[in-house]
């Protein structure tokens, strides 16, 4: 540590200057002295402002009567008449059920899965058994959306899809589902859908955590004459539970996003009253029908309402005692 | 006490056997899961278009042709999406595994001024963004759309690759720094020299993400180069092919099959085979190159879950 401090080329002089800069001055100092390292970061935060940070100016948008063909500077504000909008159109309603509905599901069913397979794996004895289950259980995850999209449609299609072969053997269905052609079955699909192509992955950051807890606790339980199942429920699944908050709390301030691409790749005419969400509902809105200003109001509610979220669940941890995020 | 131990002892292997025993048959349940949709996938690529028509296509192709990726092949607007798709795997990952590196580098430094600064200001994005529409409408000021670029200079640095690039930074030694500085060294060169070599596993591991984001891309393409074909990709064009079949499936049958089929000399392609052909060409380089980077890719996004 001291030598890291003696060393740094703040003050690389060991004899103190007679007047030590402050405030101001030091920072412009520093600057001169660090020029290297500006020239290598400015370039990329003047690249930040303008595709991260100047888009959020476009949040105005809402507020007006947005014309495309007129300047930004020069648009005639409407209020809070596109919120009314939204506020009182009932296919929004419809769009927030959907968006909360399979956000919810993917959520709930990502956990689970993900870390049933994460204890289970850890209980694996052969690691080479272990250590190949992991890599093929990871390639969907590698795969692009549209590649998932057209498996599962293939995997649910009428004539040939594997789905309908397997009930229809297991007798469990008299004759073929066209499944992405009802509504309701919608939400469970992309649930499913979700899990084939992610379980794998989300399973190591809890692998990790696992890796993490105390090999004696075990040996203890062992000791004690604890069954595998009481080892897991014990001494696995606690361990697991600050990484397991945490993911919850960073998973809850993104309960808005369902996902885009499985849903856009998924729908059609006749399942559209279950698939659509709210990224759908701004594409269409916005660029479909070049309603920017409604498009926009939309994407603002989004955000306010998972910012809520985030700040609402990581204030929920803190009061609990558990492990927050900030 | 002595046959009670062994009974107990004995008790509980049968116990562990018992577990053990499903949980292999769980995971090799899982494994197959994950696999047939690609396994079968492939042997409908390798199948007979027609012949596939009439079902029954599992694990292996019934009557084996190689006509379906010919016809692929052949198409020279789709050998000229793998083109761009390549390219902009290959320019977009280089140079935003390099910037990322290079920003990284500038936050790991303690003694940095504006190292918190640069921080905030790129975490902070991560839960503000503009959305869709602002975004869309700053990219036709910029004249982005419409042009290659707009694949590679959105997005060229990924915040959580820069976090985690940061964290792994940040953990080596400082002694090689300070030596190199002694000897002279200047910040390029310490990065250069010393930060980029040791990084490697990690940089392996963003290398991988950043390349499969590129690859698997599609939605830039249809949002903004959706009028200009010399500039789409080969997930574009599949995902084309995908909707194409989606919005006839209302009235799907195998007589439409037929009648959908593209006649071309005696062979003959369904969109069918045509998408499953697709399928296996965009998946096969990212399912050879995976496995390989997984020893890293698990260490680094561990890293990154933990610090970031």
């Amino acid at each position: 540590m001291s030598l890291q401090q003696t060393t740094t080329p703040v003050a690389p002089n060991p004899i103190k200057p007679k007047v030590k800069p402050t405030g101001f001055k030091l920072f412009i100092k520093k600057c001169k002295e660090q020029k290297v390292l500006l020239l290598m970061s400015l370039p990329f935060l003047i690249w930040l402002f303008i595709f991260r940070y100047v888009p959020l100016y476009g949040w105005t948008m809402a507020f007006q009567d947005f014309k495309p063909a007129r300047p930004i500077f020069d648009q005639e504000w409407a209020g809070l008449e596109h919120f009314e909008f939204l506020f009182t159109n009932a296919r929004f309603f419809e769009v927030l059920r959907n968006t909360l509905a399979m956000s919810l599901i993917n959520l709930v069913l990502g956990f689970i899965t993900a870390i049933g397979l994460a204890v289970l794996l850890n209980e694996l004895r052969n690691l080479s058994f272990k250590r190949i289950v992991q890599t093929i259980s990871y390639m969907p995850h590698f795969l692009s959306w549209v590649v998932a999209a057209s498996i599962v449609s293939y995997a649910l299609s009428m004539e040939n899809g594997i789905i309908n072969i397997v009930l229809m053997k297991l007798n469990l269905i008299s004759e073929p589902i066209l499944w992405l052609g009802v509504g309701e079955y919608f939400w469970g699909i992309i649930g499913g859908a979700d899990v084939w192509k992610n379980v794998g992955w989300n399973s190591i950051i809890y692998l990790a955590a696992i890796a993490m807890i105390d090999t004696e606790q075990y040996e203890a339980a062992e000791i004690d004459g604890a069954s595998r199942l009481q080892r897991i429920w014990y001494i696995t699944l606690p361990g697991m539970k600050p990484v397991i908050v945490i993911l919850l709390i960073m998973n809850l301030g993104y309960i808005l996003e369902s996902g885009f691409e499985a849903q856009y790749l998924l729908m059609n005419p006749m399942n559209m009253d279950f698939a659509e969400n709210l990224d759908i509902f701004v594409l269409r809105y916005g660029i479909s029908m070049g309603n920017f200003s409604l498009a926009t109001a939309a994407g603002i509610f989004k955000t306010v309402v998972s910012f809520i979220f985030l700040f609402s669940a990581n204030a929920i941890a803190k009061r609990l005692g558990e492990a927050r995020l900030f | 006490m002595k046959l009670l131990a062994k009974f107990t002892s004995r008790r509980r292997s049968l116990d562990d056997l018992v577990f053990d025993s499903v949980n292999t048959v769980f995971m090799l349940a899982l494994c197959v899961v994950m696999l047939y949709p690609m396994l079968n996938t492939l042997a409908v690529s390798l199948n007979d278009a027609t012949d596939s028509v009439r079902g029954g296509i599992y694990l292996w192709p019934r009557e084996f042709t190689l006509y379906n990726y010919e016809h692929v092949f052949n198409e020279a607007q789709l050998m000229h999406a793998g083109l761009i798709s390549v390219l902009r795997t290959v320019i977009g990952t280089a140079l935003s595994v390099f910037c990322t590196a290079m920003v990284a580098y500038t936050i790991s430094r303690q003694y940095f001024v504006l190292r918190k600064f640069v921080t905030l200001a790129f975490v902070l994005t991560m839960y503000l963004n503009g959305g869709l529409i602002p975004t869309y409408l700053l990219m036709r000021e910029l004249s982005l759309i419409g042009t290659f670029w707009i694949y590679i200079i959105p997005g060229i640095i990924g915040v959580f690759n820069l976090i985690v690039v940061r964290s792994f930074i940040e953990g080596l030694p400082e002694t090689i720094f300070e030596s190199a500085r002694i000897d002279g060294a200047g910040e390029f060169t310490m990065f250069f020299r010393i930060a980029l070599p040791l990084s490697l596993p990690v940089i392996a591991t963003i290398s991988l993400f950043v390349a499969v984001g590129q690859w698997n891309q599609w939605f830039d393409v249809f949002l903004y180069n959706s009028s200009k074909p010399e500039l789409s990709t080969l997930q574009y064009e599949l995902m084309k092919i995908l909707q194409n079949s989606n919005a006839s499936m209302s009235s799907r049958t195998a007589a439409d099959a037929f009648a959908n089929a593209e006649n071309v000399g005696n062979n003959v392609v369904t969109p069918t085979s045509i998408r499953a052909a697709m399928t296996i060409i965009v998946s096969v380089p990212i399912i050879c190159v995976y496995p390989f980077l997984q020893k890293y890719f698990v260490k680094g996004l561990t890293l990154g879950g933990v610090k970031g």
